[in-house]
């Protein structure tokens, strides 16, 4: 399941370092491990770095440009600040839920990480249901924000959590449904097939018009999945203070904070995945250079989280209600004829 | 299902503390919501957290020195709360002030209110959930702080005005610095609607929500722009000119819709007016002396004394009660946002916890001004 064809030099050169089939396998999991930890952690810091330079480049202002070059290490700075900072707590908190929230949130995040295909050579479990698996996993995220909002015993926390369930769990069906849409197209489930299936034209232009529709929708679903602006009223800091994590502190902030950017960085990567192909680069300029695929998979990825980050850093925040309105009213029955119309597509072959 | 469910679910309204520390309240007022789910019941406003006793140390004071407290009022307007206390004293002393600092005093207070309405434009933006507004209103905000700066010299709270006239005379550069500034404020005005005004998200919050009708706001005693957003015609500028209001054009901005967009409106085109006036009157500062000497120990004839202006948030009024003291026997401030504050629960039944917030922004609130 593991693919690593490209490092099938290092494969033999553990085994013949360790001269043991299985334990060779663990400790290529363990380096495994730890490189998807690093790359979740600097995609982070990177991104958290992003979002405040391109919110002061909207903003009139610079953004951290002291620590390092170009501000390269403050968001490492504020990381080890974190780091030892004190976890505080309210006092009839439910300290065993309120503990275990943010690894909830935190693991479901690294954990859909696995499956996503930065590269033909660097995907580490392609398994033949990727996207269903992403979203059941994903789906787990809203847990840890709602167990969060309950055993802080905030009020404010509370409501945050609540209006966590109700949105999260309505976009779902959104994000669920596109991911339907696209799978009509492609016929798999499997993210390495899917992405394959698009060495000609991407999906987006593949299914043209009901494809445009499926996008537009996936924007707006994702970007209330990861709780951003204009669907960030589950923090909603002028309204509630910092929503569902505003008793946590240090570490456990952080984990709520990293999170939610790697959320973003997943939402992207599916939109990617499933619209404009993966890795495989513009027009197959690049198609025999290994590696090019990381590239061209970031590059995509960088332009759908700037457009994330222009949502946030332009639109006003909806109401709940509005919240609602536009996920039931609107999205949904888009979502239903769209399906049907992508059927039709596939059925008299209309897509290219 | 639906019989288990209404007989043993219990549902509860409860409360939520919204200060005294709170990103919305805009300093420390404590709202003291009653929730049913999202949904606002009921609001108590708990006052007083930023009490410091303003109109009894007044009693103690000479009449220059009671300029200096109005400073920390409304210290959005401070120029209008000076002048208002200056105005009043200068009626009571029958003191005439010289054209020059009449229309000085009409420029700053001007400024005054465009730098008010433009932070106020980004608190607002911020309190309905977009930040990169916010930093439009400083830009401009930073520009007139300058301004004032360098004639007043100090950035907030100026304390120009004194009695029988300002403070310093214009800094040669003010006439300069201001043409700028109207050169600038008017290319930068349509940024605002652009990023704001226009779009859908922020009109289907603001429209429609916190609505008070005419009646209603003269009832509750508002003024200012929550009011002639309510359609009352209320500018003190215009019913009762003071300074150099009479002698300037420009228009009273009135909208009949009674929500906080149409409250968010009549700010917005405000500024617009704010540099029509400062267009008319800075080419035409009269020559002259910036202040009239007067005595060191000013004592109020017996009576009572009443002025308002229009501040940045509406009829701010100073009534003093002089027994022919050097001191006054009572003063008393009206200030605008106690009386609008106090029609948020009328505005705010109902609405969401989201709404409540930005009715209070679109009422526009400063805390000080409220406890005094």
């Amino acid at each position: 399941m593991i693919i690593l064809s490209n490092f099938s030099n290092i494969h033999q050169w553990l085994l013949g370092l360790i001269q043991n089939a299985v334990a060779t396998r663990v400790v290529e999991l363990t380096i495994i491990a730890l490189a998807y930890l690093a790359a979740f952690a600097l995609i982070g810091l990177l991104l958290v770095l992003a979002e405040r330079r391109i919110a002061a480049f909207f903003q009139l202002r610079l953004g951290p440009n002291r620590v390092g070059p170009w501000g390269l290490f403050q968001t490492v700075a504020d990381a080890l600040k974190l780091v030892s900072k004190e976890l505080t707590g309210t006092v009839k908190a439910d300290k065993f839920l309120y503990g275990l929230a943010p690894y909830f949130v935190i693991i479901t995040a690294l954990v859909s990480m696995s499956i996503i295909p930065f590269s033909k050579e660097v995907q580490v479990f392609d398994i033949n249901i990727g996207i269903f698996f992403f979203i059941s996993v994903s789906s787990l995220g809203v847990i840890g924000i709602f167990l969060a909002g309950w055993s802080s015993n905030n009020k404010y926390s509370l409501i945050g959590g609540m209006r966590t369930g109700i949105q999260m769990v309505s976009y779902e069906l959104s994000v669920g449904m596109v991911v339907v849409t696209m799978v009509i197209l492609s016929g798999t489930l499997q993210l390495s097939q899917i992405v394959a299936l698009q060495q000609h034209t991407w999906f987006i232009f593949q299914g043209h018009v009901s494809a445009i529709i499926a996008f537009m929708v996936m924007m707006i679903a994702s970007t209330a999945e990861t709780n951003r602006t204009p669907f960030d009223l589950v923090e909603a800091e002028s309204e509630l203070g910092a929503g569902f994590h505003t008793e946590y502190s240090g570490m456990n902030f952080a984990y709520f904070f990293l999170s939610e950017f790697m959320n973003m960085f997943l939402s992207a990567s599916i939109i990617v995945v499933l619209f404009f192909g993966g890795w495989l680069s513009p027009f197959g300029i690049t198609a025999g250079i290994p590696f090019m695929g990381l590239f061209w998979f970031i590059l995509k990825v960088s332009v759908v989280i700037f457009i994330f980050m222009w949502f946030r850093w332009t639109f006003p925040r909806l109401r709940i209600d509005q919240i609602l309105t536009l996920e039931w009213k609107y999205l949904l029955p888009i979502n239903m004829v769209n399906i049907v119309l992508m059927a039709a597509l596939v059925w008299l072959g209309l897509t290219f | 299902m639906g019989e288990f469910l209404t007989d043993n679910i219990k549902t509860q309204e409860y409360f939520l503390n919204m200060g005294p520390q709170h990103p919305a309240t805009h300093g420390v007022l404590r709202l003291l919501l009653q929730l049913n789910g999202e949904i606002v019941e009921n609001i108590d406003m708990d006052l007083g957290y930023v009490h410091r006793s303003i109109e009894k140390m007044c009693e103690h004071d000479t009449y220059q020195q009671i300029i200096h407290l109005t400073d920390r009022l409304d210290y959005l307007s401070s120029h209008m709360n000076n002048e208002a206390v200056a105005l009043a004293v200068e009626k009571g002393l029958g003191i005439e002030v010289p054209d020059r600092v009449k229309v000085i005093r009409t420029m700053m207070s001007e400024l005054t209110r465009f730098a008010s309405h433009a932070l106020w434009y980004g608190v607002n933006a911020m309190d309905i959930g977009a930040i990169t507004p916010f930093m439009y209103g400083f830009r401009e905000r930073e520009l007139i702080n300058d301004i004032m700066e360098e004639t007043c010299g100090a950035r907030l709270t100026m304390n120009y005005n004194k009695v029988g006239g300002v403070r310093y005379d214009l800094h040669p550069n003010f006439q300069k610095k201001v043409k700028d500034f109207i050169k600038h404020a008017r290319k930068k005005l349509p940024d605002y609607d652009a990023v704001l005004s226009n779009n859908i998200i922020f009109k289907k919050r603001m429209k429609n929500v916190g609505f008070i009708d005419k009646d209603n706001a003269v009832l509750y005693g508002l003024s200012g722009p929550t009011a002639r957003g309510s359609g009352v015609s209320c500018d003190v500028r215009k019913v009762h000119p003071y300074s150099a209001y009479d002698r300037v054009q420009f228009n009273e901005i009135t909208f009949t819709e009674g929500d906080s967009y149409a409250r968010y409106r009549v700010r917005i085109r405000e500024m617009w007016e704010s540099l029509s006036i400062l267009e008319q009157l800075v080419d035409n500062i009269p020559e002259g002396d910036y202040k009239v000497k007067t005595k060191a120990v000013l004592k109020l004839p017996e009576g009572s004394y009443y002025q308002k202006v229009e501040s940045a948030r509406g009829e701010f009024g100073v009534h003093i009660l002089s027994r022919g003291d050097k001191l006054p026997y009572r003063v008393k401030f009206r200030s605008p946002n106690f009386a609008n504050l106090s029609a948020l629960n009328k505005m705010a039944k109902g609405v969401k916890i989201a709404d409540v917030v930005a009715i209070l922004s679109s009422i526009d609130i400063v805390v000080p001004d409220i406890d005094r």
